[in-house]
């Protein structure tokens, strides 16, 4: 199950044609839904499924530019990364151009909006785009002057000749002149002249965010728009038994009561007469339950017990070395992606054609998902991405649409918005899957690692729409989509096994990846996916490793690793934090280092922690985080460290408090006091994120490339400061106190 | 029909008594800043400034606030015209998704509008109600901090000067 990642990065200074990006071959599913497929026509990033230059860059004839990306901005910066990479080749000032973001009737489809994979699909292709139509109106700027290309200038949107000559992108562009196929080289803008790339530019969502500007999905008002609500089942199974409408139907302002098998909603001419309305009918409705959520307080005892279909993804050497020996069964509970914002989604249907705006990560997919769902033709339906509440993955974006559909085809004409109460989210939500990591390795008398054998066991981290099953209201209505086949998301980006592989060189290695087609609780692609409990384990192991043969942890990770840019982030974030001459403050203070290439694939990253832990308590507090980073090209430096500062805090309160609860029927876990996550008291004093540039290099995705390496850090931190390794996440007081008291 | 002042304006609205303030903002006043994230007081993504002091407006029903002085985000300054603590926020990038933010300034502004000179501690403590998903937490604080400094009375230097 390997493959041949090529990565072509030849600078060769300005002016020079240039190609840096990495084209991919796998042949799997991947977690964007693109790119499984061999190259088609050679060409970078997403231009290679939408090679029209036209179909990512337009420009008017007052010269301004449209950029579109079949992308989505969830709260990562993403809208203005692209305009940098968009101004820079197209030598316009950024406030000359305007960004479309995905929209199934407008921008190219480039499939889900994640794994870390929307700089080098989106804006590697806007980037080449871009930079091919500079050349484009550059030629034809020669052509009208009857010069050589090579003896014209481009700036601020102008192509200037000798003698003063000069002419505007708006005077130069004609139709047809950018409805061309891009080829597979770009003249790109050499590292040393950027002046928009790799610059610390504002985020151009932020002033309207901060000032109370219309923002989010959930901001819009359309003209008679009507509230719509839905009531969820008590639990996944469960099917309704009886139901009295009347009740909600009498309720003043209530428009619609909807009842399709299982599938229950409201609409109101007000929100809170829908919410009402919503609670009114929950409490007249009657469910049967069944007993079939496996037993919490062993989950991973219940995760091992079911079938599974099983690979060897790497098998070297030969196993069973002798050595001081570590192991441990690691795991982690299911994980609720959280957003502080409930799902919400507006649709709406005329003329037999149904518009839904939605926060989705894959417009295309949805579209085809809630296409399938009600029985129309795909064409009959357009999705319209619009901001949501921050996106960890695959939460309840999908869902919302899918009840705005459902709702508003009962009041053809009038737009409707459904937004999901605190409580539907956080029963329903796709969770990020608990697993098992088995793990299992000797250090021999060398000091050098003898033997590692790691075994991981999860269900499928992709249960995105396409499918109509996907989505809930699809599996309650009556005539009920049939529930999606699992994926396993193949190596080398992998699902549950993502990062299982370490990345040391160890001659002895086999590494076992466990794939369980059911389902016990929902669950899709929360960041990292597995690679978060895989890193965290495997940098357990290594840390306990390097401790018990007396070895320095920094030291016994470099000992191991043969990549120079590993070598790198691990050697930065070790000197920045003062790794060496590090000295405990006190008894209670521990300190922690991680470090993982996300998905072996993209952005490394190491991470080393301080903390304070009393053993009285067992409570963590973190003093500091320091981090290094190398992504590769950086776009822009702030947007990178913000989503790594991000990602450390995420990542803390995943492995310190996180853990979705429910006994055999239900999810218990509804609100904030029932999961809880990291609150102020729990901040670190200090995060200082350090930059490694590589400039002129391909775009490694970054964004959530700290979650295991954190995680990894914290975990060891706890190990030195209380001198016991803890398997079990989260790493609770609790459960600290218990472990040092044993 | 409650009278509200909002943002230092007479707002007559004809929501039912017992709806949350939130609810009035949002759908009837068309006032975005305010969010819904629990319903329950639990993340304060919903947090408003009555009366000098920040409250959870997704429970506080309007029947409880006739005549009272509201302060939204939206009365903190504009997008044309940001205000201090828009602006800190702004200078800081202190934001990823931003959902959460406006509740945070809110309370960071009652707090200032309280004590000018909070301590780094006291920010903390008083944000603990607040929740941030995306784990912006350290630019929030940074802003915070940023925007006592700016607005601080100048008070300050004369004391020293003393």
């Amino acid at each position: 199950m390997t493959q041949a990642i090529s990565r072509r990065s030849v600078l060769t200074g300005a002016g020079a044609l240039i190609v840096a990006f990495r084209l991919s071959g796998a042949q799997a599913q991947t977690e964007t839904g693109t790119g499984g497929a061999p190259s088609k026509h050679g060409l970078p990033g997403s231009l290679d499924d939408t090679p029209r230059i036209d179909a990512w860059i337009r420009i008017d004839a007052s010269g301004a530019a449209s950029i579109l990306t079949g992308k989505a901005e969830l709260g990562q910066g993403l809208k203005t990364a692209l305009l940098q990479v968009a101004a820079e080749e197209l030598k316009l000032p950024l406030g000359r151009l305007s960004l479309v973001t995905a929209d199934t009737a407008r921008t190219p489809n480039e499939g889900y909006t994640a794994a870390s994979h929307s700089m080098q699909d989106s804006g590697t292709a806007i980037r080449h785009a871009a930079a091919q139509a500079r050349e484009l109106l550059k030629d034809e700027a020669a052509r009208r002057f009857g010069v050589p290309a090579n003896a014209l200038q481009v700036r601020d949107g102008q192509v200037f000749g000798a003698n003063g000559k000069r002419l505007s992108y708006g005077e130069l562009v004609r139709d047809q002149l950018l409805s061309v196929d891009a080829t597979p080289t770009s003249r790109l803008t050499s590292p040393a002249d950027f002046t928009v790339m790799s610059q610390p530019v504002p985020r151009v969502d932020i002033p309207a965010k901060v000032t109370g500007g219309a923002a989010y999905v959930q901001d819009m008002r359309p003209d008679g728009m009507l509230h719509g609500r839905v009531v969820r089942p008590p639990s996944y199974g469960a099917t309704l038994r009886d139901c009295d409408t009347s009740p909600v139907e009498k309720i003043r302002g209530v428009v619609k009561v909807i009842r399709d098998g299982n599938f229950l909603g409201v609409i109101a001419e007000r929100e809170w007469t829908a919410v009402q309305a919503m609670r009114t009918l929950a409490a007249t409705t009657t469910w049967i339950e069944r007993q079939e959520l496996p037993d919490e307080a062993d989950l991973p005892a219940a995760l091992m017990s079911l079938p599974s279909r099983d690979s060897t993804i790497r098998d070297t050497g030969s196993p069973g070395n002798p050595g001081i020996l570590v192991e441990g069964t690691f795991s982690r509970p299911y994980l609720t992606h959280g957003s502080i914002g409930p799902a919400c989604a507006l649709a709406q249907f005329a003329d037999q054609k149904l518009t839904v705006w939605t926060h989705t990560q894959g417009v295309f997919f949805l579209r085809d998902a809630i296409a399938g769902m009600l029985r129309m033709p795909t064409e009959n339906v357009r999705c319209v991405h619009a901001e949501g509440a921050g996106c960890y993955g695959h939460n309840g974006a999908d869902d919302a649409a899918a009840d705005a559909a459902m709702l508003a085809l009962a009041v053809p004409g009038r737009p409707v918005r459904v937004q999901l109460m605190r409580e539907q989210e956080h029963a329903w939500d796709p969770f990020g899957p608990g697993m098992v990591v088995k793990l299992r390795a000797t250090v021999g008398t060398d000091g050098a690692i003898a033997d590692w054998h790691h075994e991981v066991w999860s269900q499928s981290h992709m249960m995105r729409p396409g499918p109509p099953g996907t989505l809930i209201a699809a599996r309650l209505k009556s005539d009920a989509s049939p529930p999606a086949p699992p994926v396993a998301l193949a190596q080398p980006e992998g699902g549950g096994d993502r990062n299982a592989i370490p990345l040391y060189a160890i001659a002895n290695c086999k590494v076992i990846s466990h794939f369980l087609p059911d389902m016990p609780l929902r669950g899709s692609s929360m960041r990292s996916l597995g690679g978060y409990l895989n890193v965290l384990s495997i940098e357990s192991v290594i840390d306990e490793l390097a401790v018990r043969s007396g070895q320095d942890p920094v030291a016994f990770r470099l000992r191991h690793i043969e990549d120079p840019r590993a070598r790198d982030v691990i050697e930065a974030a070790a000197s920045r934090f003062g790794w060496t001459a590090r000295v405990k403050s006190s008894e209670s203070t521990g300190f922690g280092f991680g470090f993982a290439r996300y998905k072996n694939l993209e952005a490394w990253c190491a991470v080393a922690v301080e903390i304070e832990v009393p053993r009285l308590s067992g409570v963590v507090r973190i003093r500091r985080v320091v981090a290094a980073v190398d992504t590769g090209q950086i776009v822009n430096p702030d947007g990178v460290r913000n989503q790594i500062e991000g990602g450390i805090l995420q990542a803390a309160s995943w492995t310190l408090f996180e853990r979705v609860t429910f006994d055999r029927t239900r999810v218990t876990s509804v609100d904030w006091s029932a999961y809880p996550i990291m609150r102020f008291d729990s901040v670190p004093e200090s995060v200082d994120v350090h930059l490694v540039d590589r400039p002129g290099d391909a775009f490694y995705g970054v964004a959530e490339a700290a979650q295991g390496p954190t995680g990894a850090a914290l975990a060891n931190a706890i190990r030195d400061a209380t001198g016991t390794r803890l398997h079990e996440l989260p790493l609770t007081p609790a459960r600290i106190r218990k472990a040092i008291s044993r | 029909m409650t009278t509200l002042i909002i943002n230092g304006e007479s707002r007559s609205v004809a929501a039912s008594p017992d709806t949350p303030l939130l609810y009035v903002l949002r759908d009837e006043l068309g006032l975005n800043a305010a969010k819904y994230g629990c319903g329950l007081g639990q993340c304060g993504a919903c947090t408003v400034i009555v009366d000098g002091k920040a409250v959870f407006s997704c429970v506080t029903a309007v029947t409880v606030l006739e005549g009272r002085a509201v302060t939204t985000l939206e009365g903190l300054g504009s997008h044309d015209a940001p205000g201090p603590m828009q602006l800190a926020f702004i200078a800081e990038q202190a934001a990823q998704c931003g959902y959460c933010i406006p509740g945070m300034m809110m309370r960071a502004q009652a707090l200032l509008n309280r004590d000018p000179h909070a301590t780094d501690e006291a920010i903390r403590a008083e944000l603990q109600p607040h929740l941030c998903r995306c784990g912006t937490h350290m630019r929030i604080l940074r802003a915070i901090r940023r925007a006592a400094e700016e607005t601080r009375p100048k008070a300050a230097e004369s004391r020293t000067g003393r």
